[in-house]
Protein backbone atom coordinates (compact mmCIF):
# COMPACT_ATOMS: atom_id res chain seq x y z
CA UNK A 1 0.00 0.00 0.00
CA UNK A 2 2.63 2.57 0.88
CA UNK A 3 4.70 1.19 -1.83
CA UNK A 4 1.95 1.64 -4.24
CA UNK A 5 1.38 5.45 -2.39
CA UNK A 6 5.22 6.63 -2.75
CA UNK A 7 5.29 5.43 -6.46
CA UNK A 8 2.33 7.27 -7.45
CA UNK A 9 3.77 10.64 -5.52
CA UNK A 10 7.20 9.57 -7.76
CA UNK A 11 4.84 9.54 -10.85
CA UNK A 12 2.96 13.05 -9.98
CA UNK A 13 6.36 14.92 -8.23
CA UNK A 14 7.67 14.32 -12.09
CA UNK A 15 5.28 14.99 -13.84
CA UNK A 16 4.86 18.61 -12.04
CA UNK A 17 8.49 19.41 -12.17
CA UNK A 18 8.61 19.07 -15.69
CA UNK A 19 5.33 20.96 -16.39
CA UNK A 20 6.10 23.77 -13.95
CA UNK A 21 10.08 23.97 -15.44
CA UNK A 22 8.69 24.05 -18.75
CA UNK A 23 6.36 26.68 -18.13
CA UNK A 24 8.79 28.88 -15.93
CA UNK A 25 11.60 28.71 -19.06
CA UNK A 26 8.40 29.51 -21.56
CA UNK A 27 7.88 32.58 -19.07
CA UNK A 28 11.09 33.99 -20.03
CA UNK A 29 10.93 33.05 -23.45
CA UNK A 30 7.55 34.09 -25.14
CA UNK A 31 7.45 37.90 -25.69
CA UNK A 32 3.89 38.53 -24.62
CA UNK A 33 3.25 39.62 -21.31
CA UNK A 34 0.25 37.95 -20.91
CA UNK A 35 1.35 34.67 -21.87
CA UNK A 36 3.50 35.04 -19.49
CA UNK A 37 0.87 35.71 -16.65
CA UNK A 38 -0.72 32.65 -18.15
CA UNK A 39 2.28 30.43 -17.93
CA UNK A 40 2.91 31.77 -14.26
CA UNK A 41 -0.33 30.21 -12.94
CA UNK A 42 0.39 27.19 -14.04
CA UNK A 43 3.63 27.31 -12.33
CA UNK A 44 1.51 28.30 -8.59
CA UNK A 45 -1.33 25.53 -9.24
CA UNK A 46 1.78 22.66 -10.06
CA UNK A 47 3.11 24.17 -6.84
CA UNK A 48 -0.21 24.17 -4.95
CA UNK A 49 -0.06 20.15 -6.03
CA UNK A 50 3.26 19.86 -4.91
CA UNK A 51 2.40 21.62 -1.38
CA UNK A 52 -0.41 19.32 -1.20
CA UNK A 53 1.54 16.49 -1.44
CA UNK A 54 4.51 17.87 1.27
CA UNK A 55 1.50 17.60 4.13
CA UNK A 56 0.44 21.05 3.90
CA UNK A 57 -3.07 21.08 2.76
CA UNK A 58 -4.02 24.31 3.85
CA UNK A 59 -0.93 26.37 2.23
CA UNK A 60 -2.17 24.62 -1.21
CA UNK A 61 -5.48 26.29 -0.82
CA UNK A 62 -4.34 29.24 0.26
CA UNK A 63 -2.05 29.20 -3.19
CA UNK A 64 -4.76 28.57 -5.12
CA UNK A 65 -6.75 31.08 -3.41
CA UNK A 66 -4.05 33.96 -3.00
CA UNK A 67 -1.83 33.22 -5.56
CA UNK A 68 -3.60 31.99 -8.56
CA UNK A 69 -6.78 33.87 -7.75
CA UNK A 70 -5.89 37.10 -6.57
CA UNK A 71 -2.55 37.86 -7.14
CA UNK A 72 -2.52 36.90 -11.11
CA UNK A 73 -5.90 38.42 -11.62
CA UNK A 74 -4.47 41.43 -10.41
CA UNK A 75 -1.53 41.12 -12.95
CA UNK A 76 -3.41 40.57 -15.27
CA UNK A 77 -6.28 43.46 -14.80
CA UNK A 78 -3.19 45.96 -15.22
CA UNK A 79 -2.04 44.13 -18.20
CA UNK A 80 -5.02 45.20 -19.68
CA UNK A 81 -4.51 48.86 -18.53
CA UNK A 82 -1.25 48.77 -19.82
CA UNK A 83 -1.86 47.71 -23.05
CA UNK A 84 -2.55 44.00 -23.73
CA UNK A 85 -0.92 43.90 -27.42
CA UNK A 86 2.82 45.36 -25.76
CA UNK A 87 5.80 42.89 -26.93
CA UNK A 88 8.81 43.33 -25.13
CA UNK A 89 11.60 44.23 -27.47
CA UNK A 90 14.10 41.80 -28.69
CA UNK A 91 16.51 44.76 -29.21
CA UNK A 92 19.39 44.31 -26.90
CA UNK A 93 19.71 47.83 -25.19
CA UNK A 94 22.86 46.76 -22.94
CA UNK A 95 25.25 44.94 -24.93
CA UNK A 96 25.67 41.37 -24.21
CA UNK A 97 23.77 41.47 -21.53
CA UNK A 98 21.35 38.43 -21.98
CA UNK A 99 24.85 35.92 -22.29
CA UNK A 100 26.01 37.89 -19.39
CA UNK A 101 22.36 37.12 -17.50
CA UNK A 102 22.73 33.29 -18.85
CA UNK A 103 26.01 33.23 -17.48
CA UNK A 104 24.99 34.51 -14.02
CA UNK A 105 21.79 32.39 -14.12
CA UNK A 106 23.67 29.26 -15.02
CA UNK A 107 26.18 30.43 -11.48
CA UNK A 108 23.65 30.84 -9.55
CA UNK A 109 22.39 27.47 -10.07
CA UNK A 110 25.86 26.00 -9.59
CA UNK A 111 25.96 28.04 -6.75
CA UNK A 112 22.75 26.73 -5.55
CA UNK A 113 23.28 23.45 -6.12
CA UNK A 114 26.50 22.95 -4.53
CA UNK A 115 25.73 24.76 -1.24
CA UNK A 116 22.59 22.06 -0.86
CA UNK A 117 24.50 19.15 -2.44
CA UNK A 118 26.47 19.54 1.07
CA UNK A 119 24.07 19.78 3.18
CA UNK A 120 22.58 16.94 4.51
CA UNK A 121 18.90 16.72 3.20
CA UNK A 122 17.31 13.35 5.22
CA UNK A 123 14.56 11.67 4.23
CA UNK A 124 11.48 12.52 6.36
CA UNK A 125 10.48 10.91 9.46
CA UNK A 126 8.99 7.55 8.79
CA UNK A 127 6.00 8.71 11.12
CA UNK A 128 4.47 11.57 10.30
CA UNK A 129 3.22 13.87 13.02
CA UNK A 130 -0.16 14.40 12.46
CA UNK A 131 0.07 18.14 11.91
CA UNK A 132 0.89 17.05 8.09
CA UNK A 133 -2.59 15.42 7.63
CA UNK A 134 -5.40 15.69 8.25
CA UNK A 135 -4.67 18.60 11.45
CA UNK A 136 -2.68 20.29 9.29
CA UNK A 137 -5.35 23.55 9.36
CA UNK A 138 -5.82 22.90 13.28
CA UNK A 139 -2.17 23.12 14.04
CA UNK A 140 -1.35 26.10 11.88
CA UNK A 141 -4.28 28.26 13.44
CA UNK A 142 -2.63 27.09 16.35
CA UNK A 143 0.47 28.55 15.71
CA UNK A 144 -0.60 31.58 13.48
CA UNK A 145 -3.07 32.87 16.56
CA UNK A 146 -0.88 31.33 19.20
CA UNK A 147 3.20 31.62 18.91
CA UNK A 148 3.16 33.71 15.86
CA UNK A 149 0.09 36.16 16.93
CA UNK A 150 2.25 39.59 17.16
CA UNK A 151 3.56 38.96 13.57
CA UNK A 152 0.29 37.53 12.51
CA UNK A 153 -1.56 41.35 13.49
CA UNK A 154 1.81 43.17 12.07
CA UNK A 155 1.31 41.37 8.73
CA UNK A 156 -2.34 42.89 9.01
CA UNK A 157 -0.93 46.31 9.57
CA UNK A 158 1.18 45.59 6.71
CA UNK A 159 -1.86 44.88 4.60
CA UNK A 160 -3.60 47.69 4.83
CA UNK A 161 -0.80 49.88 4.73
CA UNK A 162 -0.36 48.36 0.92
CA UNK A 163 -4.04 49.06 0.31
CA UNK A 164 -3.81 52.66 1.05
CA UNK A 165 -0.43 52.88 -0.93
CA UNK A 166 -1.96 51.79 -3.98
CA UNK A 167 -4.90 54.09 -3.62
CA UNK A 168 -2.75 57.09 -3.16
CA UNK A 169 -0.24 55.78 -6.43
CA UNK A 170 -3.11 54.73 -8.76
CA UNK A 171 -5.04 57.81 -7.37
CA UNK A 172 -5.60 60.28 -10.70
CA UNK A 173 -6.27 63.82 -9.98
CA UNK A 174 -8.74 65.58 -12.06
CA UNK A 175 -7.82 68.58 -13.98
CA UNK A 176 -10.90 69.55 -15.22
CA UNK A 177 -14.68 69.75 -14.02
CA UNK A 178 -16.34 66.70 -14.12
CA UNK A 179 -19.13 66.99 -17.50
CA UNK A 180 -23.03 67.20 -16.00
CA UNK A 181 -25.83 65.80 -18.06
CA UNK A 182 -26.48 69.27 -18.77
CA UNK A 183 -23.61 69.76 -20.71
CA UNK A 184 -23.35 66.69 -22.11
CA UNK A 185 -26.90 67.18 -23.61
CA UNK A 186 -25.64 70.42 -24.91
CA UNK A 187 -22.81 68.95 -26.52
CA UNK A 188 -24.75 66.19 -28.31
CA UNK A 189 -27.27 69.30 -29.80
CA UNK A 190 -24.67 71.04 -30.77
CA UNK A 191 -22.83 67.72 -32.16
CA UNK A 192 -25.45 67.86 -34.93
CA UNK A 193 -26.50 64.22 -33.88
CA UNK A 194 -28.65 64.36 -31.41
CA UNK A 195 -30.21 60.59 -31.92
CA UNK A 196 -28.13 57.55 -30.59
CA UNK A 197 -25.78 56.31 -32.59
CA UNK A 198 -26.82 53.54 -34.74
CA UNK A 199 -25.80 50.01 -32.93
CA UNK A 200 -23.45 47.80 -34.60
CA UNK A 201 -24.47 44.97 -36.25
CA UNK A 202 -27.29 46.00 -38.11
CA UNK A 203 -27.82 44.34 -41.66
CA UNK A 204 -24.15 43.37 -41.22
CA UNK A 205 -23.83 39.73 -41.32
CA UNK A 206 -23.97 39.20 -38.21
CA UNK A 207 -24.10 41.53 -34.27
CA UNK A 208 -20.85 40.94 -33.19
CA UNK A 209 -19.97 44.37 -31.28
CA UNK A 210 -16.76 44.91 -33.95
CA UNK A 211 -19.63 44.47 -36.78
CA UNK A 212 -20.13 47.59 -38.37
CA UNK A 213 -23.74 48.12 -39.27
CA UNK A 214 -24.11 48.84 -42.94
CA UNK A 215 -25.99 51.57 -44.13
CA UNK A 216 -29.01 51.20 -46.93
CA UNK A 217 -26.42 51.37 -49.85
CA UNK A 218 -24.52 48.55 -48.45
CA UNK A 219 -21.89 50.28 -47.07
CA UNK A 220 -20.78 50.13 -43.53
CA UNK A 221 -21.49 52.93 -41.03
CA UNK A 222 -17.87 53.15 -38.89
CA UNK A 223 -19.71 55.49 -36.31
CA UNK A 224 -21.73 52.20 -34.98
CA UNK A 225 -18.92 50.53 -33.35
CA UNK A 226 -17.07 51.74 -30.15
CA UNK A 227 -13.78 53.61 -30.89
CA UNK A 228 -12.39 51.76 -28.10
CA UNK A 229 -12.34 48.15 -30.62
CA UNK A 230 -12.67 49.93 -34.20
CA UNK A 231 -8.97 50.17 -34.72
CA UNK A 232 -8.26 46.63 -33.72
CA UNK A 233 -10.92 45.59 -35.88
CA UNK A 234 -10.23 44.75 -40.18
CA UNK A 235 -12.26 46.82 -42.11
CA UNK A 236 -15.14 44.38 -43.29
CA UNK A 237 -15.11 43.66 -47.19
CA UNK A 238 -17.86 45.20 -48.80
CA UNK A 239 -20.31 43.21 -50.87
CA UNK A 240 -20.51 44.97 -54.07
CA UNK A 241 -24.35 45.27 -54.94
CA UNK A 242 -25.36 45.70 -57.86
CA UNK A 243 -28.04 47.50 -59.00
CA UNK A 244 -31.22 45.53 -58.36
CA UNK A 245 -28.96 43.08 -56.51
CA UNK A 246 -32.14 42.61 -53.64
CA UNK A 247 -34.86 41.36 -56.23
CA UNK A 248 -32.27 38.76 -57.70
CA UNK A 249 -31.37 37.19 -53.96
CA UNK A 250 -35.26 37.25 -53.51
CA UNK A 251 -35.97 35.17 -56.79
CA UNK A 252 -33.10 32.93 -56.16
CA UNK B 1 9.76 11.06 -2.20
CA UNK B 2 12.39 12.64 -0.05
CA UNK B 3 12.90 16.43 0.65
CA UNK B 4 16.04 17.10 -1.77
CA UNK B 5 14.24 16.78 -4.99
CA UNK B 6 11.41 19.37 -3.62
CA UNK B 7 14.33 21.64 -2.68
CA UNK B 8 16.12 20.79 -6.42
CA UNK B 9 12.65 21.69 -8.45
CA UNK B 10 12.78 25.08 -6.08
CA UNK B 11 16.50 25.70 -6.88
CA UNK B 12 15.67 25.59 -10.69
CA UNK B 13 12.36 27.68 -10.53
CA UNK B 14 14.68 30.47 -8.28
CA UNK B 15 17.31 30.16 -10.85
CA UNK B 16 14.74 30.51 -14.14
CA UNK B 17 13.32 33.42 -11.94
CA UNK B 18 16.41 35.16 -11.33
CA UNK B 19 17.56 34.86 -15.03
CA UNK B 20 14.18 35.98 -16.35
CA UNK B 21 14.56 39.53 -13.65
CA UNK B 22 18.16 40.16 -15.72
CA UNK B 23 16.75 39.32 -18.96
CA UNK B 24 13.60 40.71 -19.71
CA UNK B 25 13.04 44.16 -20.09
CA UNK B 26 8.64 44.79 -19.54
CA UNK B 27 8.76 45.89 -15.88
CA UNK B 28 5.37 43.44 -15.45
CA UNK B 29 7.10 40.24 -16.61
CA UNK B 30 9.89 40.99 -14.34
CA UNK B 31 7.72 41.36 -11.39
CA UNK B 32 5.92 38.13 -12.21
CA UNK B 33 9.40 36.49 -12.39
CA UNK B 34 10.26 37.90 -8.66
CA UNK B 35 6.82 36.12 -7.67
CA UNK B 36 7.98 33.02 -9.42
CA UNK B 37 10.92 33.40 -7.07
CA UNK B 38 9.36 33.88 -4.38
CA UNK B 39 7.04 31.01 -5.22
CA UNK B 40 10.78 28.74 -5.59
CA UNK B 41 11.45 29.55 -2.01
CA UNK B 42 7.98 28.61 -0.46
CA UNK B 43 8.33 25.46 -1.97
CA UNK B 44 11.72 24.94 -0.32
CA UNK B 45 10.13 26.02 3.01
CA UNK B 46 7.34 23.78 2.51
CA UNK B 47 9.87 20.78 1.96
CA UNK B 48 11.97 21.54 5.11
CA UNK B 49 8.70 21.62 7.34
CA UNK B 50 8.24 18.16 6.12
CA UNK B 51 11.72 17.02 6.79
CA UNK B 52 12.01 18.50 10.05
CA UNK B 53 8.04 17.71 11.15
CA UNK B 54 8.17 21.19 12.01
CA UNK B 55 4.79 23.64 10.97
CA UNK B 56 7.30 26.85 11.30
CA UNK B 57 8.66 26.54 7.73
CA UNK B 58 4.77 26.32 6.85
CA UNK B 59 3.69 29.41 8.99
CA UNK B 60 7.03 31.30 6.88
CA UNK B 61 5.33 30.32 3.76
CA UNK B 62 2.09 31.46 4.60
CA UNK B 63 3.69 35.16 5.90
CA UNK B 64 5.77 35.55 2.74
CA UNK B 65 2.39 35.16 0.75
CA UNK B 66 0.72 37.79 2.91
CA UNK B 67 4.14 40.03 2.15
CA UNK B 68 4.02 39.07 -1.53
CA UNK B 69 0.22 39.92 -2.10
CA UNK B 70 0.73 43.46 -0.58
CA UNK B 71 4.33 43.40 -2.37
CA UNK B 72 2.02 43.16 -5.90
CA UNK B 73 -0.59 45.66 -4.90
CA UNK B 74 1.69 48.56 -4.85
CA UNK B 75 4.32 47.56 -7.29
CA UNK B 76 1.45 47.52 -9.78
CA UNK B 77 0.28 50.78 -8.61
CA UNK B 78 3.67 52.05 -9.18
CA UNK B 79 3.83 50.62 -12.38
CA UNK B 80 0.33 52.18 -13.36
CA UNK B 81 1.51 55.76 -12.45
CA UNK B 82 4.65 55.28 -14.48
CA UNK B 83 2.54 54.09 -17.10
CA UNK B 84 0.24 57.14 -16.74
CA UNK B 85 3.78 59.49 -16.83
CA UNK B 86 5.55 57.55 -19.43
CA UNK B 87 2.58 55.78 -21.51
CA UNK B 88 5.05 52.68 -21.49
CA UNK B 89 5.77 49.75 -18.96
CA UNK B 90 9.45 48.54 -20.64
CA UNK B 91 12.27 49.65 -17.90
CA UNK B 92 14.42 50.98 -20.42
CA UNK B 93 12.11 54.13 -20.98
CA UNK B 94 12.23 54.91 -17.21
CA UNK B 95 15.44 56.46 -17.37
CA UNK B 96 14.42 60.12 -16.40
CA UNK B 97 17.50 59.99 -13.65
CA UNK B 98 20.29 59.41 -15.58
CA UNK B 99 20.83 62.39 -18.15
Amino acid sequence: MTHVASETQQVVFWLLAVISVGSALGMILVRKAVYCAVLLAVVMLCLAVLYAMEGAPFLAFVQVIVYTGAVLMLFLFVLMIVGIRAKDSIVETLKGQRLAAGLAGIGLLVLLSLTIGHAVLGPPPATQPASFGAGNVNAIARLIFGTYVFPFEVTSALLITAALGAMVLAHRERIEAKLTQRDLSRLRVASGHPAPLPGPGTYARHNAVDMPALLPDGSPAQNSVSPFISHRIQPPEVPAIPAGGAQEGEQE
Amino acid sequence: MSPGDFVALAVVLFTIGAVGVLVRRNAMVIFMCIELMLNAVNLAFVAFARMHGNLGGQVIAFFVMVVAAAEVVVGLAILMAIFRTRRSASVDDASLLKY
